[in-house]
């Protein structure tokens, strides 16, 4: 069944979940994003699921929060100023150890912005975001069909460790058509959801609640919490490199401009520059150890992103004193992606300075 | 010898941590006894929100999810979509219903979810230490209008059983008090009346209960009782003000 499809890259994450089994979604529109919930309209009603569209984008997550907790499976989507009003819902999900899956096609800002693919909202997106200090986990496809696979992925993780878990894309990732051939979900096994509401039906009280009032409890939590995110760093790191085996330089990228950086990379090793691409899949966790040994090999790092230096923080507590880190951001604005050979000549620049 | 009355079984065996006068616990037991008249505690999820009955899962021996301040329309929409099978029912102070979370109450009563709002309306922020709510009186002293509420600086205690009324979703929206004796009577038959629409699955309902506040009227509790008649009836008037057949 390797049919190939070609699809906008928001039709393959809203097919990605309906394959992963979600039949309930939440949304409200916004630019980039609105190819999601238009598809999962017109496909759930058929699937004996159920699409509203809320009345903000507070309501849908908190939609998406009393669903969750029925223990179906179930999702919302939006884009960057409809993230920071999500944000609240997002906590309330990270503190109550509720599965959903969060699709955020962002945007740029700050405030309104613009629609232009963007990796401004890193911070937010991979710090936390919400109050009370949490994480959940980020992944950042950069292909129409990581848009399918990663959305089915995000769902297990949900389930595997009862969080909130965040698909980051930006417009060019939402808005691109690609090839996208629809594979299975994955079989991972996943643990049965004891702990959601039905209704008691005769079995104990089960409350779903991110208050601990009790002497103690808080703190107890928030370490249970953190131990979760420290079995993620362990487990759940995705990274992809490319030409990294002997590189002299590493350029790390994520979503959409590491596809830009790929091409920049095979026009510099045409030219004989021993450069190689660090792409981190999950944002959160952050492929630390993956990045620190490519780096460590390669002595310096160039990070390359759509905004004016965020993820380069993560780069640099990652590689510590093992590679030598330099950053080239371009913040958003209209027409303000780099080109291949504007990153071909950050990378001679760079790669110069290590031949000297 | 015959027993009269008892605790209602959706209701656990254990004192509340409200104050002295306050009507949460009287509200409660109305909720819990409309709960066991439909037989329907073991397919029930409360919604909890924020304020002083945030902690419903320590009484109501039932399923219960807790949402955020003003959410729980929204929370309880996700419950009752996902699992429609079961009973749900929100129960939220007006900080909660009427202020920060005006969007959602209006929203999921226009969409018609089949969902119970128990509505508790005591002119005041009770948890954070009595500010002014949207129902707050005008004239009332707050800890936020000591001045008294000023309605051409502060507007007008919004009438919320009225105004959901007016929407296409909302089958059933009264309101009642508890203050006397007369008056929890037949908060009792509209609770369950409204719990009833539900049961049938005729959509939407809602009860606004006026209710005491003493700690933050500065009152004791049969004074507190008083202001209900005297002050919050004539504004807050009693009644049914939709049911749909
Ligand atoms: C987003 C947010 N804002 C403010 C608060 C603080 N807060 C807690 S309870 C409450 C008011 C509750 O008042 P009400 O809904 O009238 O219920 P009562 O306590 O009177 O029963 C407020 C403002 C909060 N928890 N969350
Ligand atoms: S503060 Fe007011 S509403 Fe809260 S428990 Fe005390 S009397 Fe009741």
């Amino acid at each position: 069944m390797s049919k190939r499809l070609f699809v906008k890259g928001n039709e393959a994450a809203a097919m990605g979940a309906v394959e992963a089994g979600c039949r309930y979604y939440f949304g409200y529109p916004i630019t980039p994003q609105s190819d999601i919930p238009e598809y999962l309209s017109r496909e759930l009603p058929g699937l004996n699921g159920e699409f509203i569209q809320a009345e903000s984008e507070i309501g849908a997550i908190n939609m998406l929060l009393g669903a969750s907790a029925t223990g179906v499976r179930a999702m919302t989507s939006s884009s960057s100023p409809g993230i920071s009003l999500k944000q609240e819902g997002i906590s309330y999900m990270a503190g109550a150890e509720l599965p959903g899956v969060i699709i955020n096609i962002s945007r740029s800002g700050p405030g309104l912005g613009g629609i232009d693919a963007s990796q401004s909202d890193y911070f937010q997106c991979v710090k936390g975001g919400g109050h009370g200090g949490y994480h959940i986990p980020v992944l950042a496809p950069n292909s129409v069909q990581e848009m399918y696979d990663l959305t089915m992925h995000a769902f297990d993780l949900a389930d595997l460790y009862r969080t909130p878990v965040m698909l980051l894309g930006d417009s060019v990732i939402g808005q691109m058509k690609e090839a996208l051939v629809p594979n299975p979900r994955p079989v991972r096994e996943l643990p049965a959801k004891g702990w959601a509401v039905r209704g008691k039906s005769g079995a104990e009280q089960r409350v779903v609640k991110s208050l601990f009032l009790g002497d103690g409890e808080l703190e107890a939590h928030n370490w249970h919490l953190h131990a979760k995110y420290k079995v993620m760093k362990e487990k759940e790191c995705i990274s992809e490199e490319y030409e990294t085996a002997d590189a002299r330089l590493i350029v790390v990228g994520f979503g959409s401009v590491s596809r830009i950086a790929h091409t920049a990379v095979t026009m510099a090793r045409a030219e004989g520059m021993k450069v190689g691409l660090f792409r981190p899949v999950t944002l959160f966790p952050f492929p630390e150890k993956a990045l620190e040994e490519a780096a460590g090999r390669a002595g310096k790092v160039l990070v390359v992103e759509l905004n004016t230096g965020q993820m380069v923080e993560d780069v640099r507590l990652s590689v510590g004193a093992a590679a030598q880190v330099s950053f080239y951001g371009r913040p958003p604005g209209a027409g303000s992606l780099p080109s291949p050979e504007e990153l071909l000549e950050v990378i001679r620049k760079n790669y110069g300075e290590t031949a000297r | 010898m015959q027993q009269v009355f008892k605790r209602p079984q959706s209701l656990k065996d254990v004192q509340t941590h409200f104050c002295p006068g306050c009507h949460h616990g009287t509200i409660h037991r109305l909720v819990a006894d409309a709960m066991d008249l439909y037989g329907v505690q073991e397919q029930t999820i409360g919604v909890a929100s924020v304020g002083c009955s945030v902690f419903l899962y320590g009484y109501f021996d039932i399923d219960v999810v807790e949402a955020p301040h003003g959410r729980a329309p929204a929370v309880a929409t996700g419950v009752k979509r996902a699992k429609p099978g079961s009973f749900v029912f929100t129960y939220q102070g007006d900080g909660d219903l009427a202020a920060i979370g005006t969007a959602e109450i209006i929203h999921a009563a226009n969409r018609g979810e089949d969902i119970t709002v128990v509505f508790v309306n005591n002119t005041t922020y009770g948890m954070t230490g009595g500010q002014m709510a949207p129902t707050t009186l005008v004239g009332q002293k707050t800890s936020t209008s000591p001045y008294g509420r000023d309605k051409s600086k502060d507007g007008s205690p919004i009438r919320m059983a009225e105004l959901l009324a007016q929407l296409g979703g909302v089958a059933y929206s009264a309101r009642v008090a508890v203050d006397s004796p007369k008056h929890v009577l037949e908060a009792k038959k509209v609770i369950r009346e409204a719990f009833g629409y539900q049961a049938q699955g005729k959509g939407f309902s809602f009860v606004e209960v006026l209710s005491a506040c003493p700690t933050n009227w500065g009152m004791n509790p049969l004074k507190a009782n008083a202001r209900i008649g005297e002050e919050m009836i004539p504004y807050f008037p009693l009644g049914v003000f939709k049911k749909e057949e």
